[in-house]
């Protein structure tokens, strides 16, 4: 920890609609985006449904808020990673999850993805190296 | 440093108990929370892969939740510990950090 910027991560766990988890998650990422806090966001088990292409509520009622995840670089939330047994058992590849760009304001604003597919057992090594995790 | 895993949905309902397992590090403490607490009892469907894991990591059970359920601490499984609200206390305050597991 330096000046004290504590390593943050919320946790989804949750497919996105049929409970009001993901969306709640998503709005206190936003809200502690304002804090300079060094955030990463993970997606493990039916947490990577959050991430997938093509979602469309119309017909039931609900806000689609998967495109806001792309609004997150904007906040200086980068780092979304997605385990990649989570998507396999699901039939799920990095392909089918939206394209999430930020720009790097230390390498002259390239494009970069914000996803970043990972091992379970890196997961465990990400969740084991946090101050704070913040589950939904 | 070490983390505090805490189990509230019971294993035969959702994954919550298999995915914390499988995710936690030797060293970390997994304590069984609310409907949680039906993943101790001996017998069950996941015993087995509780008790492989007891010892690399330390289980335990919250009392009052499994006295409302009417389980019996003779009941539980081999290397799990029942702990009361103080105990959770105490176990919250020796590691780094606590996640539960929803």
């Amino acid at each position: 920890m330096e000046d004290g910027i504590k390593k943050f991560l919320y946790v989804n766990r949750k497919a996105p609609y049929g409970t009001i988890y993901a969306l709640e998650a998503l709005e206190v990422v936003l809200i502690g985006a304002a804090f300079d806090q060094d955030v990463s966001l993970a997606f493990l088990d039916d947490g990577v449904f959050q991430l997938t292409k093509g979602q469309n509520t119309d017909g039931i009622g609900v806000k689609n808020f998967s495109p806001t995840f792309r609004a997150l670089g904007d906040y200086d939330v980068n780092k979304l990673y997605v385990e990649r047994e989570s998507l396999e058992e699901r039939g799920l590849t990095e392909d089918d999850l939206q394209e999430i760009m930020y720009e790097d304001e230390d390498d002259d604003w390239a494009e970069k993805p914000s996803i970043r597919i990972i091992s379970r057992a890196e997961m465990a090594d990400l969740m084991h190296d946090q101050d704070v995790i913040l589950s939904f | 440093m070490s983390t505090l895993h805490t189990v509230n949905k019971s294993p035969f309902s959702t994954q919550s108990l298999l995915s914390c397992i499988n995710h936690a590090k030797d060293g970390d403490a997994i304590l069984m929370i609310e409907d949680g607490v039906y993943g101790a009892a001996a017998g069950t469907g996941v015993a087995s892969v509780v008790a492989e894991k007891a010892g690399a990591i330390k289980f335990y059970v919250l009392a009052p939740d499994l006295a409302a359920r009417g389980i019996d601490t003779s009941r539980l499984l081999d290397g799990v510990e029942a702990v009361d609200y103080a105990g959770f206390v105490t176990l919250a305050a020796e590691h780094d950090r606590a996640q539960a597991w929803l």
